[in-house]
C-alpha cells in the first residue's frame, strides 16, 4: 500500500472516533464554563422579550401575531450569531499552539474541525429547543401538525451547522483572537437584518428587497415559517437546502484545506 | 563537517539516522527562514539547534514535525519523508512546542486521555499512559485539576507530557525550558536525559547555552537559516571558543596600566585591560605552569590582586564568535520582536 493510500484510510478509519474526541473537548468547555453557558443564553432570551414587545406593535405582519411571525426568524439569528463563536475558539486554539499540537498528531485531518463543529451543533440543539420554549409561554404556537414542528428546529440547527463552517474558515484564516471577534461577527448583521427575519421583505426600499430575496437566511426563515404556521414549504425549502448543502461544500473544503495547510 | 561530528557518528554509521534534513529551504515572503539546512541525527542521541531568535530554530521543528512545508529540500525520521509519508511520520514522532498547548478547561489528566485517544492508543490504555506521565513528571496531586490553576512549570511538564504519551521514538523540542524557573529547568532536564538513556532521539531548540551543553551530545549553531557550525560542545568550545584566559582582578584600578605591563611580559597574546574596573585578560596557552610566577611578579611591584582565575571556553565564547552576538542579548532582542510579534498575534516563527 503506498504512504498515501495508507493516509486516506486511516483518515478514514479515524475521522468518525477522533472527530467524537474533539467533540468531547469542546463539550466540556460549557461543561467546564457554566457561566458561559448561562449567559448565552439570557442574551438570547432577553432579545426575543425586547424584539417581540418593543418592536411587535409597530410592525405590520399581516394579523398574524407578531411572536409566531418572529419565533422562525429568531430561531435562524440564533443559530447564526451563534455560529460565530466557531471562529473566535478555532483563533484561540491556534494561539495557543493547540492546533499545532492537533496536528502533529497522527489523527484524522477533517477531525478537529468536524469535532468542533459538531459540538456548536449540539449547543445550537439546546438553544433552538429553549427558545421554542420560551416562544411557547409567549404565545407561539405550532399550527402544522408534528411533523413540521420537528423538522423546523431541525433545519434551523442544520442551518447553523452549514455557517459554523464558514465561521470555522474565517477562525483559520485571520488566525487571531481580537481580529475573528470583529471579522467573525460583521458579516453577520446583513445577512440576519437583510432577510424576512423580522419584518417582511415587502416593505424594504427595491434595492434591499433583492438582497434580502437571494439571502440564505430568507428561504429558511420562510420554511420554517411555513412549518410552524402553515402555507407554502416546498419552494422555500429547497432553496434553504441548496444554500445548505453549497456552503457546507465550499466551506468544507476551505476550512480543512487551510487546516492542513496553515503554518 | 567537523571532526567531532564524524567521529561520533563512525561506531553508528550502519544503523539509519533517526533524522536527516538535506538543503532545506523556506522563505516567510522576502524573509529567508532556512537557507539550506543539512542536519543528521543519529538514534538514542541529542541534537540542540542553538541559536539566537529568528535563526530559523523553530521552523526546522516545524518542518519536521509536518506543520509546514519547506519550499525545497528534503526532511526525513526514521526513514520517512515528512511530506510523502506525512502520516507515518507523525506516529513517530512528539513535540513539544513554545507554547505550553494543553487545553486550559480540562484537566490534566483529560489533556493526556485526549491526546492517547488521538494517537489511537484505545480508551483503556490511553487512560493507563496518562497515569504514569502523570505520576512520572510529578503532576500526580494536580491530575484532576483544570490546568487553569497551573503554574507555568506544570503546563510546560504537562506539555512534555503530552508528547511522550505515545513513546514516540522521535521526539522534538522546541525551547522546551524557556521562561521556566531554575528548579523546573533541572527537572524537565532530568526526565529529557531519562528519556535519552531509554533511547528517544531528541532534537531540541534553545538559547540556554548550559541547556545545550548540558544535554547534548551534538550541537548545530544556526545563525540566519543557515547551520554555521556543528559539533559535540567539546569541539566547538575548541574550535570556536578562542583561547584559555588568564583573569585578573586587581585592588587597586589605578594599577591596571602597571598590571598590564607586567603581563605584558607573558606575551602570549593580546592583554584585554579595563582601568574602570580594574580587570585584566590575558590570553594563555599554558596556564596553570606561569600562574605561580604571574602572582610572584605582581607581587614583587606591590600589585595586590582581588580575585584570579583561569577560565576555559565556554560556548558563549562560541556563540559569540560564531554569530557576533551573545546569547542573552540576542534573546533580548527575541524577546522584543515576539512581543511585537504577539500584539499582531503573528505566530509565524522562524
Amino acid at each position: 500500500m503506498s504512504a498515501r493510500a495508507a493516509t486516506r484510510s486511516s483518515e478514514f478509519r479515524w475521522i468518525i472516533p477522533d472527530t467524537l474526541v474533539i467533540t468531547w473537548r469542546s463539550v466540556l468547555r460549557f461543561v467546564r464554563l457554566p457561566q458561559l453557558l448561562v449567559f448565552s443564553t439570557i442574551q438570547p432570551v432577553m432579545l426575543l422579550l425586547l424584539f417581540n414587545y418593543v418592536f411587535g406593535g409597530a410592525i405590520n405582519t399581516g394579523g398574524t401575531k407578531y411572536i409566531q411571525y418572529l419565533l422562525p426568524g429568531f430561531l435562524v439569528q440564533i443559530v447564526v450569531f451563534g455560529s460565530t463563536q466557531a471562529s473566535v475558539g478555532l483563533a484561540e486554539d491556534l494561539s495557543r499552539g493547540i492546533i499545532d499540537r492537533f496536528r502533529s498528531l497522527p489523527m484524522a485531518r477533517a477531525a478537529v474541525l468536524a469535532g468542533r463543529t459538531l459540538a456548536d451543533t449540539l449547543r445550537y440543539t439546546f438553544l433552538v429547543l429553549l427558545m421554542v420554549a420560551v416562544g411557547s409561554a409567549m404565545g407561539f404556537r405550532f399550527h402544522n401538525g408534528i411533523a413540521p414542528a420537528i423538522a423546523a428546529p431541525l433545519l434551523a440547527v442544520l442551518f447553523g451547522f452549514a455557517f459554523t463552517w464558514i465561521s470555522a474558515f474565517i477562525g483559520m484564516t485571520v488566525k487571531d483572537v481580537e481580529t475573528a471577534q470583529v471579522a467573525g461577527f460583521v458579516w453577520v448583521f446583513p445577512i440576519v437584518f437583510a432577510s424576512s427575519m423580522f419584518a417582511p421583505v415587502d416593505s424594504m426600499p427595491g434595492w434591499l428587497q433583492a438582497f434580502a430575496k437571494v439571502n440564505p437566511v430568507t428561504p429558511t426563515t420562510d420554511t420554517i415559517r411555513a412549518l410552524c404556521s402553515g402555507g407554502e414549504i416546498m419552494s422555500h425549502l429547497w432553496q434553504s437546502l441548496a444554500w445548505i448543502g453549497g456552503i457546507l461544500v465550499v466551506f468544507v473544503t476551505l476550512a480543512i484545506s487551510r487546516y492542513r495547510r496553515i503554518a | 563537517m567537523p571532526d567531532g561530528a564524524e567521529s561520533a557518528a563512525t561506531p553508528r554509521a550502519e544503523l539509519q539516522p533517526a533524522i536527516v534534513t538535506e538543503g532545506l529551504y523556506k522563505s516567510f515572503g522576502s524573509v529567508k527562514a532556512l537557507d539550506g539546512v543539512a542536519l543528521v541525527v543519529q538514534p538514542g542521541t541529542v541534537m540542540a539547534l542553538l541559536g539566537p531568535n529568528g535563526a530559523g530554530k523553530t521552523t526546522v521543528i516545524r518542518i519536521l514535525a509536518t506543520l509546514m512545508r519547506p519550499d525545497s529540500g528534503r526532511a526525513e525520521v526514521l526513514g520517512h519523508d515528512v511530506l510523502r509519508e506525512a502520516a507515518v511520520v507523525r506516529s513517530l514522532i512528539g513535540l513539544t512546542g513554545q507554547y505550553a498547548a494543553v487545553d486550559e478547561n480540562l484537566t490534566g489528566r483529560e489533556n493526556l486521555e485526549m491526546v492517547g485517544r488521538l494517537y489511537h492508543l484505545g480508551g483503556s490504555e490511553a487512560r493507563k499512559r496518562a497515569g504514569e506521565l502523570l505520576e512520572s513528571l510529578d503532576l500526580a496531586e494536580a491530575a484532576d485539576r483544570g490546568v487553569k490553576t497551573y503554574s507555568g512549570g506544570m503546563r510546560r511538564r504537562l506539555d512534555l507530557a503530552a508528547s511522550l504519551v505515545a513513546r514516540p521514538p522521535v521526539l522534538f523540542l522546541d525551547e522546551p525550558t524557556t521562561g521556566l524557573d531554575p528548579r523546573s529547568r533541572i527537572g524537565l532536564w532530568d526526565t529529557i536525559a531519562g528519556l535519552v538513556k531509554g533511547g528517544t532521539t531528541v532534537l531540541l531548540t534553545t538559547q540556554y547555552l548550559e541547556e545545550a551543553d548540558r544535554l547534548a551530545n551534538h550541537i548545530a549553531v544556526i545563525d540566519h537559516g543557515r547551520i554555521i557550525e556543528q559539533g559535540t560542545p567539546e569541539y566547538l568550545k575548541e574550535c570556536c571558543g578562542g583561547d584559555v584566559l588568564l583573569q585578573l582582578r586587581l585592588s587597586d584600578r589605578s594599577q591596571t596600566a602597571l598590571g598590564a605591563e607586567i603581563l605584558a611580559t607573558f606575551g602570549d597574546g593580546k592583554i584585554r585591560a579595563d582601568a574602570e574596573t580594574g580587570q585584566l585578560d590575558l590570553p594563555v596557552e599554558k596556564g596553570t605552569t606561569i600562574l605561580p610566577e604571574v602572582i610572584r611578579r605582581l607581587d614583587a611591584r606591590g600589585v595586590a590582586i582581588y580575585d584570579i582565575a583561569l577560565r576555559r571556553p565556554t560556548l558563549d565564547d562560541v556563540f559569540l564568535s560564531l554569530t557576533g552576538r551573545t546569547a542573552e542579548a540576542s534573546s533580548e532582542e527575541g524577546a522584543a520582536v515576539k512581543k511585537g510579534r504577539k500584539s499582531r498575534s503573528e505566530r509565524r516563527k522562524t
